[in-house]
């Protein structure tokens, strides 16, 4: 019977919630990396027993960790499971360097963004908000950081490299901090062309490229932000997530800091698929494993209050790729309810009956393994929750 | 021998218990017990100064013989107490609170 992993990074360490294809018995294993905040966990689709995590501390800074054995041992990239290295040894700490390739391609130094306060400000490395693995390299990871920033490692993690066109094709310099920092927050690979990249930052829009990385440009025609001097700028709009099904690489669903959006032309042009939803706020977006056009969603009542509307936590559903939603209530709580979902805590399985999984800012995850019918907690009482990641396993 | 006293966080990181003792060549200063201490456990690099400019990280602090070195130039020499092993080199984390 397949299996399936729920790999959750929370502020205070990293959790792996497993069961089989019932979906109704788990077992949890953590606190992995007890105390540190744990950004994203994620697994490689080539081989599930890689996994990769972002390890962050504002006192310690950053650090890559990578599990070969399915989460049970953990190791910074080049340093064997479990063990020191060996005084001399090679610096594996080269895993946790991330430095900013600061020559563009026209040669210009890449050196300024745009402040909260609109003035230029100098990039500067915080953290790995998003780890992508490769659809085809388990060696392959890609890393959206903050200040805004797209990195790969080629040689599982040890040491990374920025695609430095992102930010030098020109409009870096107009890019500017969301409340929550200027992440680079997703990455999506295509899997029907492995040269085209999608990403998306806060606040600056969303971006592809169609050769590897070499070359960017932004994708943000149609979305709209009241936020913005021009609303219909190609730059500055505050992207928090984009989805897309396998199945249709060119389709890309958006949770914008306001507006749910929908592309069916690989980003080209944008239409706003809200509907009737009774907020169109949120973070997380995510799609059916197998209906490309089911879009999940969890409305949050506005950037000034980030809790759901009247205290009821509802994940919407829609059939129809967006417009026409319907509330999910069943198994979630329906009163008194302040959390909040972050933009990279919701997930899919690839059950034949879909599981959908989301994790609250209240230490929740939640779990549906008939595809958002009926939802119960798999753990109540985490530390808040950063992202929710989940892997199907023969 | 060096003695050097690390946050919890970060004897978890290097696998080692309260403190770590160290072999440092020549006069011992600021940084070369760092150099030392990063050469012996290298996932601490980053994590106490940053990778690039060798600045210590502004949550962390350093005292030598209950005196604060954070802001002393990184060539400055130990004392005798903590290079001959008596006192420990402290490395400390900004306290957080509720």
């Amino acid at each position: 019977m397949s299996k399936v992993r729920v790999l959750v990074g929370t502020k205070k360490g990293a959790f792996i919630l497993s069961a089989d294809g019932k979906r109704d018995k788990w077992s949890v294993s953590g606190p992995h990396f007890a105390g540190w905040e744990i950004y994203h966990v994620k697994g490689s689709p080539v081989n599930p027993d890689r996994i990769y995590a972002s390890q962050t501390s504002g006192w310690f800074g950053q650090i890559i960790q990578r599990s070969d054995d399915g989460g049970k041992t953990w190791h910074q990239p080049g340093t064997p499971a479990g063990q020191a290295p060996a005084p001399g040894g090679r610096p594996v700490a080269e895993s946790n360097k991330f430095v900013y390739d600061v020559s563009g391609p026209d040669g210009k130094p890449l050196t300024t963004h745009q402040w909260y306060d609109g003035t230029q400000h100098p990039w500067e490395f915080k953290r790995v908000w998003h780890l992508e693995p490769s659809l085809t390299d388990a060696d392959t990871v890609y890393a959206g950081i903050e200040d805004a920033a797209l990195f790969r490692s080629t040689d599982g993690a040890q040491n990374w490299h920025e695609l430095s066109g992102l930010r030098g094709h020109g409009t870096g310099p107009r890019w500017q901090p969301g409340a929550g920092g200027m992440c680079l927050h997703t990455i999506i690979l295509d899997p029907s062309d492995p040269l085209r990249i999608y990403i998306a930052i806060s606040a600056a829009g969303a971006f592809r490229t169609d050769n590897g990385g070499k070359t960017w440009k932004p994708i943000n025609r149609g979305l709209h932000s009241q936020f913005l001097p021009d609303p219909n700028a190609e730059i500055g709009h505050c992207v928090h997530h984009v989805a897309m099904h396998k199945a249709r690489p060119k389709t890309l669903f958006m949770q914008k800091h306001w507006d749910v959006m929908r592309s069916d032309d690989a980003g080209d042009n944008w239409r706003e698929i809200s509907g009737n939803l009774p907020t169109d706020f949120g973070f997380v977006i995510d799609v059916h494993a197998h209906e490309p056009e089911t879009v999940y969603v969890v409305p949050i009542k506005s950037d000034g209050e980030h809790f759901p509307l009247e205290g009821k936590l509802r994940v919407y559903r829609s059939r129809s790729g967006g417009n026409e939603w319907e509330p999910l209530t069943k198994g979630l709580p329906q009163s008194d309810c302040y959390v909040n979902v972050l933009r990279d805590a919701m997930a899919v399985d690839s059950l034949d009956s879909c599981g959908v999984y989301f994790g609250t800012t209240g230490g929740q995850v939640y779990g549906s393994a008939d595809a958002g019918n009926t939802w119960a907690p798999i753990v109540h009482d985490l530390p808040s929750v950063l992202s929710v990641e989940v892997q199907t396993l023969p | 021998m060096i003695r050097v006293v690390l946050p919890q966080h970060l004897r978890t990181l290097a696998h080692v218990g309260s403190e770590v003792t160290l072999e440092v060549g020549g006069t011992a200063t600021l940084r070369s017990v760092l150099d030392a201490l990063e050469n012996s456990y290298p996932m601490l690099r980053g994590t106490i100064r940053d990778h690039v400019t060798l600045q210590r990280r502004p949550f962390l602090r350093f005292f030598v013989c209950q005196e604060d070195w954070s802001h002393l130039p990184a060539d400055t020499p130990l004392p005798k107490e903590v290079t001959s092993g008596a006192e420990p080199f402290l490395i400390i984390g900004a306290i957080a609170g509720g």
